[in-house]
């Protein structure tokens, strides 16, 4: 039963603070990270034991929640190397970003409350990592959403912060309706929630493909919001409200890769749905990819570059996905969760030694933070994805599975991507940390319980992708397609997408790619003998565009809020107030009223009035009787 | 004697109440005439009660004359009340309860 502590534990962190040690700031922060590293001791044996035995039996506990005739909804977990990875990541990276947290928030209003929420948030985030069915997942998917609007308002008397948080939510239903949506039709298809059973019956080929192309889109419109997809990404950037340890914990490492979780969990419906249902997924991910890369250029605060750059890596995994990698979906998202989690932290103690986001308020920081700056260029590293880094195998991984589905558009969309991440990355190094000094405040090294985080995950950055080296067995893949209820797993061996090939005419063109975006990168904000401001002025439309995230937040705001929205809502108004309001309730009581005056006038108060009337009655009542 | 013998009592004592209920000025008439529509139906009760061999209408009428005697008691005590203060028992002068 050590897994479903894995729920409570967390969870009753998250009440212990709120209702009892809610006015001990330091307590409450204990508390908090106390469930996550117990949860992280729980998760660890199951985890060694997997890197042991790749293709051990998955572990399914489950009880009836319920049963209603015709509807049986079960609360349920299951272990298996897919959700280990996850929960590996969830907790260790969750451990890290808590103790990191304990340091960057201290003082602030509201550190108890900080630290409900991210235990709300872990609790949440385990149950969509435990889930083995579709309505629990959801559950804890709402959840998650619900623990992110918290945080993400966590200084909610600042407007923005406020209105940022409210924009994720909203911005968030309209994928999650597509999603639930999406679980009717499998439903309505399956008669089961249970991702195995689900999987059997679709498997055995019971299910029409225009069924299951619908489904699997609807479903992927949840993941769509989750994960920032383009046309739903505007939340993402914006979510840049919260404090730093949130946007790397939540924002990047783990619940906006919910949705590449869920694509891989539910894996065995992509694999069986129609190729051009794929397709809409793989180029939905291709296009965010590297428009978010483009927007990440525009920017000037290190949150939102490193914000974009997340976007951009979600599409990645999300292409990925599109094209039947879900294996390299499922390793880039493991890198990622270090390697941004890194950046994010990085960020943090450099906003937290300059009180300001502005890059170009910064610079020459490298003396001053030196063990900052170290972890965050290997992290840049890593995220550009030069070997030997972490990224680098997981992005060629990905590119490689893009290039043998035959999409060459894509494979270029992803190299370009690659190119313009490696240039951006470069320009947030370049300005941060070296050229001339800009800053006003006196920046120091932060305390060590903020740099041993940040230390642990540049390691991870570094070497984590050696879980995937190609010819390594059992390597990343094996894992993966070792996932409850695929085919691979059904049959016990090896599955088709685990055989990971290395291919160097991928891995060299990104590489070039990745060497034009830092020489670019180096030339113009290090070097500086390409004019910044003359490539602005140059492109200045472009550029324009860019800075205002290509017009698609003001699309948004204009058309759909401005234009369909508040024109909703004045019909809605209108209907209330005229149509409910004066013609339906005060009509009402208008009508009741007239019919009561009228009435009135046959009450005379003569009792033999009355007498009278009854007796006339029961005679005409007799009557009636006695005629039909 | 058959049953219809005693419905047509039994109607006529009826006729006659109502007759006296809407007709009569005096409330205590209009009471009495009452009590008399009352006893009517007690009447065709008992002799349903008799002619079908069932206990049920007996025991109806047991149960009428008693909620009749409580009735009366509360109704005479009311009119003694209205007759105190406004000093008249004619019922077309008591015609307060109206708009």
């Amino acid at each position: 039963m050590d897994i479903w502590a894995l729920l409570i534990v967390p969870l009753a962190a998250a009440l212990i603070i709120t209702f009892i040690t809610r006015k001990r700031a330091e307590l409450s922060s204990y508390v908090s990270v106390g469930a996550v590293v117990i949860c992280f001791l729980i998760v660890l044996p199951y985890f060694v034991r997997m890197l042991g035995n790749p293709h051990f039996e998955h572990i399914e506990q489950s009880f009836l929640w319920l049963d209603i005739p015709g509807l049986m909804v079960e609360m349920g977990t299951i272990i298996d190397p897919l959700s280990l990875i996850m929960l590996f990541i969830v907790t260790f990276v969750g451990s890290l970003i808590h103790i990191y947290s304990r340091n960057y928030m201290h003082g602030e209003k509201g550190y108890a409350r900080f630290f409900a929420s991210l235990s709300l948030f872990i609790f949440s985030m385990l149950g969509i990592v435990l889930a083995n069915n579709f309505i629990m997942i959801f559950v804890f998917w709402e959840l998650v959403g619900l623990a992110s609007y918290l945080l993400i308002g966590f200084y909610f008397e600042k407007p923005s912060a406020a209105d940022a948080a409210k924009k994720a939510f909203l911005v968030n239903r309209i994928g999650d309706f597509g999603f639930i949506l999406g679980i009717f039709v499998l439903y309505y298809a399956t008669g089961t929630f249970n991702f195995i059973e689900m999987a059997h019956i679709i498997q055995a080929g019971n299910v029409s493909s225009g069924t299951l192309g619908l489904a699997a889109l609807l479903i992927f419109c949840g993941a769509m919001g989750k994960s920032a997809q383009f046309p739903l990404h505007v939340w993402l950037p914006d979510a840049m409200e919260g404090p730093t340890p949130v946007s790397a914990l939540i924002h990047a490492a783990t619940m906006v890769a919910a949705g590449v979780y869920m694509l891989a969990r539910t894996g065995f419906l992509y694999a069986a749905a129609p190729q051009e249902a794929m397709m809409v997924i793989a180029y939905i991910g291709g296009i965010t990819a590297f428009m978010a890369a483009l927007l990440a250029l525009g920017q000037s605060d290190i949150k939102r570059i490193i914000a974009y750059s997340t976007l951009s890596s979600l599409g990645y995994m999300v292409m990925s996905v599109g094209v039947g990698g879900t294996g390299a979906g499922m390793f880039y998202l493991m890198t990622h969760a270090f390697f941004k989690a890194l950046l994010f932290l990085g960020a943090g103690s450099v906003i937290h030694a300059c009180h300001t986001n502005d890059i170009w308020e910064m610079g020459k920081l490298y003396p001053k933070m030196k063990v900052t700056a170290v972890t965050f260029i290997l992290g840049a590293l890593a995220m550009m994805g030069i070997f030997p880094f972490s990224g680098f195998w997981s992005k060629d991984e990905i590119l490689t599975s893009v290039f043998s589905s035959g999409n060459y558009l894509l494979f270029g969309v992803g190299v370009l991507t690659a190119g313009i991440t490696a240039l951006f990355m470069t320009k947030v190094v370049a300005v941060t940390f070296f050229g001339e000094k800009r800053y006003h405040s006196h920046p120091h090294e932060s305390p060590v319980g903020m740099t041993i985080p940040l230390v642990v995950l540049a390691i991870f950055a570094v070497i984590a992708g050696f879980a995937g080296l190609p010819g390594l067995d059992p390597n990343f893949g094996t894992f993966v397609s070792a996932v409850a209820g695929s085919a691979a797993a059904h049959a016990g061996e090896h599955g088709a997408h685990a055989e990971h090939h290395f291919n160097y005419f991928v891995a060299i063109t990104s590489t070039i790619a990745v060497f034009i975006g830092i020489i670019i990168g180096w030339l113009i904000y290090s070097k500086k003998s390409i004019d910044n401001n003359a490539i602005a002025e140059k492109f200045s439309g472009f550029y324009k565009a860019l800075q205002n995230r290509l017009y698609i937040d003001h699309f948004y705001d204009r058309v759909i809020v401005a234009g369909i929205y508040n024109n909703i809502a004045r019909l809605f108004n209108f209907i209330e107030v005229y149509i409910i309001i004066h013609f339906v309730l005060n009509g009402i009581a208008y009508v009741t009223r007239q019919i009561g005056k009228a009435l009135r006038l046959t009450i005379s108060g003569q009792l033999q009035h009355y007498a009278f009337a009854m007796v006339g009655g029961v005679l005409v009542l007799m009557i009636i009787f006695v005629l039909l | 004697m058959t049953l219809n013998h005693y419905l047509i009592l039994s109607f006529i004592l009826f006729s006659i109440g109502v007759a006296g209920v809407l007709l009569r000025r005096n409330i205590i008439i209009v009471l009495m005439s009452l009590e008399l529509i009352f006893n009517s139906v007690n009447i065709s009760l008992a002799a349903f009660a008799y002619y079908l061999k069932s206990i049920t209408g007996t025991v109806f009428v047991v149960f009428n004359i008693t909620v009749a005697a409580a009735e009366v008691a509360i109704g005479l005590a009311i009119l003694v009340a209205v007759y105190r203060t406004r000093k008249t028992v004619n019922v077309e002068e008591l015609k307060d309860m109206r708009y």
